[in-house]
């Protein structure tokens, strides 16, 4: 099957989907104002572009920024917890606890702190992306088969030699997943930071989209915003096909049960 | 001349005893089979000998106390690393000895064709056969060039065809490197294919029940003659195993016994 067919199912049960909301909207008789049909998001939208795009633009920054900073500290950390047992059960509860903050009510207080510049979102971003990395990262050092590590300590490695050649590598499959999850949190953490005060952003035009009573406008700015996240996913996803290449070759033998021999 | 000499080996787990005080000798250049039933401890003797764990008793290398790294060892499976081709794999004990990866790379390369991997350096161990996967972990635990062979179970997982064709190129490979090494199985036609001595050890706690020699000539696949002889060897070791009395020395083949 193709790429294209396998994206064909998606891609018509989203066209539906729309379909229906435009008719609805259309022949509903619901006022614009309160619910616009796609047609009319997507009008405004491009009518918008400018100012779409100049919000685009801080966001795109804050998420990235934010989620650099959540990506190091993840590995730093998860490193240090590898090798410092008491560590890791010292800081797990506390990462558990950080999980539980109601995102609506620490995103005001961190722009209370750190005021309305780039620190606020970097923080909130690396809040709600990193626990899934850092977990990933810790189980997937777990995962590291016992004989590997045996074989490797009678080759005469040492701890570290042991984590660079074997438990980082065992690890990349689950980081990845983790890396997955949070990219998709990533953007709606620096909305949600924008949402509670900012001068640009994605997260402040839906703000002032909605007080305006332009409901196209935030559809649009959400619009905007899912394609990010999209957008930021598939480049996950083709970085872990870039960083693991013997996956493929195993899934390839997997599906093709004819032998090669020597 | 006797290279390694254990004596009196024990080893619990908690309330677990394991080893019981297992004495085993190999002589340079001699294969020797150490035969268990599941959960035995033959593993456990592997650890020991490994520094993985310790445990009571005395181990000797060339007459002095075992110092480490005397050893190049391959454990169940093949643990071949996924992330690293093929020839990566076979270069690591190297790499981990402190050459670099390229020089690593030119000492492993011209084995390839002989470990019958010739064409695979580049490919990654999931494009790899059962078969080709144990050669590569071989070729991986031979390179390291150490004073003698660990295999544990090296064959274990391998359906029975793959196995037999592995055994028969194994003592083919041991016959032309003479390789100083220890076996852990419980396959008792592998360990009488491959051995020049095998150590039969008891269920847990562990003790060598007996030790059988196997002075058959060497190609032992070739003869019809010397494939029935080697059957009453293992007919004697299995009702050992099994736990039926045995008479001591009822077998000509037989002339080692403790």
């Amino acid at each position: 099957m193709t790429a294209l067919a396998k994206l064909a199912p998606a891609a018509t049960a989203f066209a539906l989907l729309l379909l229906a909301w435009e008719l609805y909207a259309r022949l509903g008789g619901i006022a614009p104002t309160v619910l616009p049909a796609p047609s009319r998001v997507l009008a405004q939208a491009w009518e918008n572009r400018a100012a779409l795009a100049e919000n685009t633009l801080p966001t795109i920054r804050a998420t990235l920024a934010g989620f650099a900073c959540s990506l190091v500290a993840a590995f730093v950390l998860s490193a240090l917890v590898d090798f410092l047992a008491p560590l890791r059960r010292a800081l797990f509860p506390l990462l558990i606890a950080s999980q539980t903050l109601p995102l609506v009510a620490i995103a005001p207080l961190v722009v209370l702190w750190f005021g309305f510049g780039l620190l606020p979102k970097i923080l909130l971003v690396a809040l709600v992306t990193f626990f899934p990395m850092m977990v990933a990262l810790v189980e997937g050092y777990a995962a590291t088969s016992a004989e590997i590590s045996q074989m490797l300590a009678a080759m005469g490695a040492g701890r570290r030699r042991i984590f660079w050649l074997a438990r980082l590598p065992s690890a990349l499959p689950y980081f990845f997943a983790g890396l997955r999850i949070s990219i998709t949190y990533a953007v709606v953490g620096a909305i949600f930071a924008e949402y509670a005060g900012a001068a640009k952003g994605l997260g402040i035009y839906m703000l002032s989209a909605k007080n305006n009573f332009r409901p196209d406008l935030v559809l649009a700015a959400v619009a905007v915003s899912s394609a990010l996240t999209l957008a930021l996913f598939g480049l996950a996803v083709l970085v872990q096909r870039l960083a693991m290449p013997w996956e493929k070759a195993g899934r390839d033998r997997r599906a093709e049960p004819s032998e090669r021999r020597s | 001349m006797t290279r390694l000499e254990l004596r009196h080996m024990r080893k619990s787990f908690g309330a677990l005893e394991v080893l019981a005080g297992v004495s085993l000798d190999v002589g340079a250049g001699e294969f020797v089979s150490i035969l268990g039933p599941s959960g035995a401890g033959k593993s456990t003797l592997f650890q020991l000998l490994t520094g993985a764990i310790r445990g009571e008793g005395d181990m000797r290398f060339d007459g002095a106390p075992l110092d480490g790294a005397r050893f190049a060892f391959m454990p169940q499976r093949d643990a071949l690393m996924p992330w690293r081709r093929v020839i990566d794999n076979a270069t690591l004990g190297l790499e981990v000895q402190g050459m670099t990866r390229r020089a690593a790379r030119e000492r492993v390369a011209p084995l390839f064709a002989e470990f019958g991997l010739a064409g695979f350096e580049r490919a990654w161990p999931a494009e790899l056969s059962g078969g080709m996967r144990q050669r590569a972990a071989l070729l991986r635990t031979v390179v390291q060039q150490r004073d003698m062979l660990l295999l544990d179970e090296p064959f274990g997982a391998l359906d029975a065809l793959t196995r037999a064709a592995m055994q028969r190129w194994l003592e083919g490979m041991w016959r032309s490197h003479r390789w100083t090494a220890l076996l852990i199985t419980h396959d008792v036609r592998e360990a009488v294919l491959l051995s020049d001595r095998i150590y039969v050890l008891s269920a847990r706690p562990a003790r060598v029940v007996r030790e059988v020699a196997v002075p058959l000539p060497r190609p032992r696949t070739d003869s019809a003659a010397l494939a029935r002889e080697a059957a009453a060897i293992e007919a004697g070791i299995l009702d050992t195993l099994l736990g039926q009395p045995t008479p001591i020395n009822d077998h000509p083949m037989e002339n080692r016994n403790d």
